[in-house]
Order: structure tokens, then C-alpha cells, then sequence
């Protein structure tokens, strides 16, 4: 079953018919219906947003649960490696008969797919403090809780933040899919439109993700700077 | 160096039966190690790697549990207290120093009095005292620990180390990881500002040299974690317990106690000091007395200016005529090895020991040295009173 797809008709009509029935790339025809991306792509925002930040949050707890007992590490990256291999059509028309149709399918999906990438991240940033330094920190009487969040995972943002741009992007790129669950987003802009692509339609639409996709990433960029001023710092 | 106001007073450490035991292992790795430090004095653990020095200097702030026996810090057991808040009032330094890198140095010194809630002002006027205790330009303290060199890192670790006013130290190769100038310099650095903190200090060094200069008392550690010898160092040099602690010291023990002295601390030889125009028998007279048989020719000031030779006396009075150069000169605050190496190094068997204004104090020979040697210390000199002036 293939859900919502055929959404009538492509153009307006207007000055630009004519390159609109060539299926040209019609900046007339653009600049008449940028109104109808506008929820497609806060759809896509929130598509991608909230599975990245929903995912940072399992991750965090799983790393930190991985560095108190290192043998849990292989058994989550088993775990979360499959759902990473889970093709994520796959994974939308799987889901529906347990969630439905519909943002909550798309979530549990786009989420599985942040684990492996950000747990990763943040187990090596924890992994590559120095060990010199965790035994300061422990010889000056910080606890092994204060270790963790005065040094180690603060320590370790580089990486982590490393991991959120990867998995910011790559979810950008999966939620464009989620429309096979029900869930809009750009993608089912995308595939608007009868049998064949209207350009215009798919460059504009296409288009916004890549910008989403760079824009998350440059913010993400923009965090990890502000909160490493250290790394900065040499001379 | 800044004066440094009346600090907490040092505790006595006492280490009584401590062994650490592995498991799996058969032999202990620091086996029934028994040994007192004295308030304010710093305690060298030295030996061979896998002697168990790091081992028994970890024990002290349980980074390593004790297996059996205990370690009593101002003659309460270190098992007694929660490893974090016993920790916190130990200073802790060790070679890859481990700054905080995301931290300012400000804040990396600030470590402990944050953990013990110290005010921010408090915290803060501490920072600026140690800074300056160190030595460290102000503006320093909101580097971060990748802009400053590897002598300043170490420095900073010490001030961290120190920043609660610990009574007592653990230093794990602290110059471990410096190059030698700058090794030297921050160990009499650090000597002066022992001199006046004096902290119960437990330093571990696999260097031998080290040792010896830093220690007010040496406990030499064999394999398997075996206590070879405790001692100062003058005593340890002198009278080795055993032959591996022989062995370790090395052969050259003899050189080692020459650079724990200067030259003002033994009996110099007199020299007849005649002055131009002296009549040349009063000058005889004077070197028939004097432990030297040539007379040194000196100015108005007593300032040497050379051995003189038979012609110089061969008339009335003494005149300016020299056999050899006052060489080497040596003054009372060489450090005895030093001086040494000069008057080996030098033409003549005798050096012109100068005092501070230049003036001719003693002679100093070979034989002086060997006389020194033969006899056992009257005290225990350390290599912090040479730093003493």
C-alpha cells in the first residue's frame, strides 16, 4: 500500500506554462508556489530534529552505562548495527502493523538509525581521554560521577558532536523516506505528482533538504566551537 | 619567591606492615613495607622499575588499596576515610602532570577548592597566590594548559597539588618527563618552596641522582616491593646496606657525596697570602706555617693573583713574579663535585677558594677532598641545604 502519492495535479497556471509543460526548471513557477513547502519542510525539520535529539539521549545513557561496564559494548553495537542494516523502507512498512501509520512509525525508525552512529561517537570520545588525566582528576578526589561530567564527557564533545553532525545528515536523508510511513515531510513533496517528476517541483524540494542538511550541520558545527573554547586554543 | 603566609602544619606519615597483593599473582607487590616520614620532610622512594615504589606511594591516597598492614597519615589510618575526601586533602602530582585541557589554568588549580565549596573570591585570591608562588606571569591564568610549555605545565601541576593546602604530598616522578635544564631548575625550584611550605612530601624517582638531592630520607625498594634501605642520603651513600643497594647508588657514591657539599663546609688548607713588598723573610716564615709550601700572591684586597715563584723571594722584599696563574679559583659555595672537577681539570694541584667579595679563604687539594671522604658526616647533609643560603 502506498500511501498518499497522488495529490492531483502539479502547476498552477501562469506565464510559465509553457516550461512547465516541457517539465523545465521554472523559476516563475517556483517563486508562484514556494508557499506549499513551507510544511512539508517543518515536517522535515521535525523529522530529523527530534529522532537525532531522541537518539543523542538513548546513546548518552547507553555510552555511559557501556563505560561503567565495558562488556555491555559489544552487545549494543550488535544490536544497534542491525537496526542500522535494516533497509529503512523496510523498516516503515514493518512497523506500521505494531505503530500505524504515521509520525510515531517514522520516529521509531529514524531513531534505531541514530543509535549506532552516536553511541559509537561518544564511547571513543570517552575512550580517548587520557589516562593521565582521569587519574588527576581521581587523585584530587573527584568521584567517579564527577569524573564523568566534569572531564570525561566534556572531553569527549568533539567526538560526540562529530557523531550528531553524521547522524543529523543522514537522518535528513532517511526522513525524506517517511513518507512511506505516513509522515510527510519533503519527500512526499518530492514524489508529488502523478507519474513522472515535475524538475522544478524536485529541485526546489530536494533542494530544502540539502539546505536543512547543511544548515543542521553548521549549527551543530557552531555548538561544538562555543563549547570548546580548548580546542581552539593553541599557540 | 613570594613569602608565603603560615601554613597548616604537616602531618607525620607513617607507613606500618603496608603490603599490596595482586591476585593472581604469587609475590606482593609492595611487600610489609614499614617506614616513618617526619612532618615537613620529603621521602624519596627509589628503586629498579617493578620495585613497587608508584605501588606504595599510590597506597598512601588509596588510588591502590592496602591488602594488609596499614598507612597512618597524622596517626590515623588512611582506611579509615572515604577514598574522594582523603583524597582531597592530599596533594597529588604526577609526571604526565594531567591538566585538565579543557579547563583554564585558573580553573585547573581551582580543582579542589571547587570540590570543597570554597567561595568564589576565596578561590579566586588562592588562585592568584599560588600563581605567583610558581612564578607564573598573571596573565597565565586564563590560558589553556596547550599554550603554556611543558616547565610551566609541571609548574601549574605543583600549585594545583598544592592549592587546598594539603599537609601532606604524593609526587610521582614529578621531572620525570622534563628536559635535563629544565629538570634542574624546577627541582631547586621546588626545594626552595619546600623550604618554606614544609609539606610531608613522598616522592617516587627511579633516578638515583634525584634521589639524593631531593631526599631528606631515601627508601631504597628492591623487586618484589622489599624496603633495601631507609636512610639520608649522606648515611646511605656512606654506609649501604647491602650490595644491591651498593649496586644502585653506584660505584661512583663516593662523587655523590662530593655534590651534596660545598666547599665551604669542609677544613680548607691555609696558604701563606703575601702582598708585593713584603719582606721576603716574613714570607718565608708565614709559608713554613701554612699547609701549603708556595706562598699566593694577593692585591690589597687579599684577591689572589698567583703562586709565586723562587725568584719573586730572592731579594729584600717579595716582588711581582709569578710561577702559575691563581688556577683554578674556586669559591666556598661551589658544590663540592664541581670544585673538583676543576682542580682536576687545572694545571696545579691546589685551587684558590675565594669568599663573596673575592678574598683568598683556603686552599683546596686533592688530598683535602680524600681526608673528607675517609671520614664519616658529621651531620646528614640533604641536597635541599645546599639550596639554603
Amino acid at each position: 500500500m502506498i500511501p498518499p502519492l497522488a495529490q492531483t495535479s502539479i502547476g498552477q497556471p501562469g506565464g510559465s506554462d509553457k516550461c512547465v509543460e516541457n517539465n523545465g526548471f521554472c523559476p516563475d513557477w517556483i517563486v508562484d508556489n514556494i508557499d506549499r513547502y513551507w510544511t512539508p519542510l517543518l515536517e522535515h525539520v521535525y523529522l530529523t530534529v527530534l529522532p537525532v535529539t531522541i537518539g543523542f539521549a538513548i546513546s548518552l545513557a547507553l555510552a555511559i552505562l557501556a563505560h561503567r561496564r565495558r562488556w555491555l559494548t559489544g552487545p549494543i553495537i550488535t544490536i544497534t548495527g542491525i537496526f542500522f542494516a535494516i533497509p529503512s523502507i523496510a523498516a516503515f512498512f514493518l512497523l506500521q502493523p505494531i505503530t500505524g501509520l504515521g509520525y510515531t512509525t517514522a520516529m521509531v525508525a529514524l531513531v534505531s538509525y541514530t543509535l549506532l552512529i552516536i553511541f559509537r561517537n561518544i564511547t571513543t570520545g570517552l575512550r580517548n581521554v587520557p589516562a593521565e588525566t582521569r587519574d588527576a582528576a581521581l587523585g584530587q578526589g573527584l568521584t567517579e560521577r564527577q569524573v564523568l561530567f566534569r572531564v570525561e564527557l566534556p572531553l569527549a564533545v568533539p567526538e560526540i558532536m562529530a557523531g550528531l553532525r553524521v547522524a543529523s545528515s543522514t537522518t535528513v536523508g532517511l526522513a525524506a523516506l517517511a513518507l512511506y510511513a505516513g509522515a510527510g515531510g519533503l519527500g512526499a513533496e518530492i514524489l508529488r505528482g502523478d507519474d513522472k517528476f515535475f524538475k522544478s517541483n524536485v529541485v526546489v524540494a530536494g533542494g530544502l533538504a540539502v539546505l536543512l542538511a547543511a544548515v543542521l550541520d553548521l549549527l551543530i558545527l557552531t555548538v561544538q566551537r562555543w563549547m570548546t573554547p580548548w580546542q581552539r586554543a593553541r599557540t | 619567591m613570594v613569602d608565603q603566609p603560615a601554613t597548616s602544619s604537616a602531618e607525620p606519615l607513617e607507613f606500618r606492615e603496608a603490603t599490596k597483593r595482586y591476585p593472581g599473582s604469587a609475590e606482593p607487590a609492595v611487600d610489609r613495607l614499614s617506614l616513618e616520614v617526619p612532618a615537613g620532610e620529603i621521602c624519596v622512594l627509589v628503586g629498579p622499575s617493578g620495585c613497587g615504589k608508584t605501588t606504595a606511594m599510590r597506597m598512601v591516597n588509596r588510588m591502590i588499596d592496602i591488602t594488609e598492614g596499614d598507612i597512618l597519615l597524622g596517626g590515623r589510618s588512611v582506611r579509615d576515610r572515604r577514598p574522594d575526601e582523603l583524597r582531597r586533602n592530599i596533594g597529588y602530582v604526577i609526571q604526565q602532570i594531567g591538566l585538565f585541557p579543557h579547563r583554564t589554568i585558573g580553573e585547573n588549580v581551582a580543582t579542589v577548592p571547587n570540590l570543597l565549596g570554597w567561595s568564589k573570591a576565596r578561590t579566586a585570591e588562592r588562585v592568584e597566590e599560588l600563581l605567583e608562588l610558581i612564578g607564573l606571569p598573571r596573565e597565565m591564568r586564563d590560558r589553556f594548559p596547550s599554550q603554556l610549555s611543558g616547565g610551566q605545565r609541571q609548574r601549574v601541576g605543583v600549585a594545583r597539588a598544592l592549592a587546598v593546602d594539603p599537609p601532606v604530598m604524593l609526587m610521582d616522578e614529578p621531572f620525570g618527563a622534563i628536559d635535563p635544564i629544565n629538570r634542574e631548575r624546577l627541582q631547586n625550584e621546588f626545594l626552595r618552596l619546600q623550604a618554606e611550605l614544609r609539606k610531608t612530601i613522598v616522592f617516587v624517582t627511579h633516578d638515583i641522582d634525584e634521589a639524593i638531592k631531593m631526599g631528606d630520607r631515601i627508601a631504597i625498594l628492591q623487586e618484589g616491593g622489599k624496603l633495601a634501605q631507609y636512610a639520608p642520603p649522606a648515611e646511605l651513600l656512606m654506609y649501604p646496606a647491602s650490595r644491591f643497594v651498593e649496586d644502585f647508588v653506584g660505584s661512583d657514591r663516593a662523587l655523590k657525596r662530593l655534590a651534596l657539599q660545598r666547599v665551604r663546609d669542609i677544613d680548607l688548607w691555609k696558604a701563606a697570602a703575601i702582598r708585593v713588598g713584603t719582606p721576603t723573610a716574613d714570607a718565608t716564615a708565614a709559608i713554613a706555617e701554612a699547609d701549603v709550601p708556595y706562598a699566593m700572591l694577593v692585591d690589597d684586597e687579599r684577591r689572589p693573583r698567583g703562586w709565586l715563584s723562587e725568584r719573586a723571594m730572592s731579594g729584600e722584599r717579595v716582588t711581582d713574579d709569578l710561577r702559575s696563574p691563581a688556577h683554578p679559583v674556586l669559591e666556598l659555595d661551589d658544590v663540592l663535585r664541581d670544585a673538583l672537577a676543576k682542580l682536576l681539570s687545572s694545571e696545579t694541584r691546589y685551587g684558590a677558594v675565594v669568599d663573596r667579595d673575592g678574598a683568598l679563604a683556603g686552599i683546596l687539594s686533592l688530598e683535602v677532598i680524600q681526608h673528607f671522604l675517609q671520614a664519616a658526616p658529621a651531620a646528614s647533609p640533604t641536597g635541599a641545604d645546599l639550596l639554603s643560603e
